[in-house]
């Protein structure tokens, strides 16, 4: 009942999605550290999984660094394989 | 001669002077192979990110050396022989790591902050929902 009645000031932005970068390419870090987890945290979801190329905006070349990268850090166990509610 | 940078793990039952002990071992390693350290750092005791052979916790020593590349398989056996150690990761360095390594040593370091703690064990959902 009371949904009918809301009435958005703006229209509501539908496709009005942000423009993707790759980061790395953008402030030209050629070498992604696998000792520094909390940045390598900013490119894994909250169970620690590596995010897709699709929603970082990564550029493959970076990307395939960045998944190294991780993999080093769970291997030194300076990031978690698995775990719930990392973010 | 290559550059190389390991960072290794030993276990937290030891004291203070034997893990300078153990890191002194590696160096000797290194410096019987005609190696050159470039840098160290020793990172202390941290949070393991999960626990490895039963330790939660670990201390961490990084190693930043020049050798030739016959020494690495001698010197990674030692690593898999000593049961201080837990675990132990050797990586070439190529030219932008080199760069990183330097621009990171300038920056005088600080020692990267130790892991959240582990997550508590999952809760049993509440099922109290249903009315």
């Amino acid at each position: 009942m009371a949904e009918k009645n809301v009435r958005y000031l703006n229209p509501i932005s539908i496709d009005t999605q942000k423009e993707k970068y790759c980061r790395f390419k953008v402030k030209g870090i050629k070498y992604i550290d696998y000792k520094d987890a909390n940045f390598l945290l900013m490119l894994c979801n909250e169970q620690g999984k590596i995010l897709p190329r699709r929603l970082t905006g990564t550029s493959l070349k970076y990307q395939r660094k960045v998944a190294q990268a991780i993999k080093k850090a769970r291997h030194l166990a300076l990031m978690p394989y698995v775990a719930d509610n990392l973010h | 001669m290559n550059r190389y940078e390991t960072v290794f793990i030993m276990t937290p039952v030891l004291s203070v002077e034997q893990v300078a002990e153990t890191v002194e071992k590696f160096r000797g390693i290194l410096k019987q192979h005609g190696g050159k350290i470039v840098h160290e750092e020793a990172w202390g005791l941290r949070k393991l990110a999960y626990p490895i052979q039963k330790k939660s916790t670990g201390f961490y020593q990084l190693l930043e050396f020049e050798v030739d590349p016959t020494a690495i398989l001698p010197f990674e056996t030692e690593f898999r022989r000593d049961e201080r150690i837990l675990r132990f990761l050797s990586t070439r360095m190529d030219k932008h790591h080199v760069a990183y390594a330097e621009r990171r040593r300038n920056k005088s370091y600080a020692a990267p902050e130790p892991l959240a703690p582990a997550p508590a064990p999952v809760v049993a959902p509440d099922l109290t929902d249903e009315d």
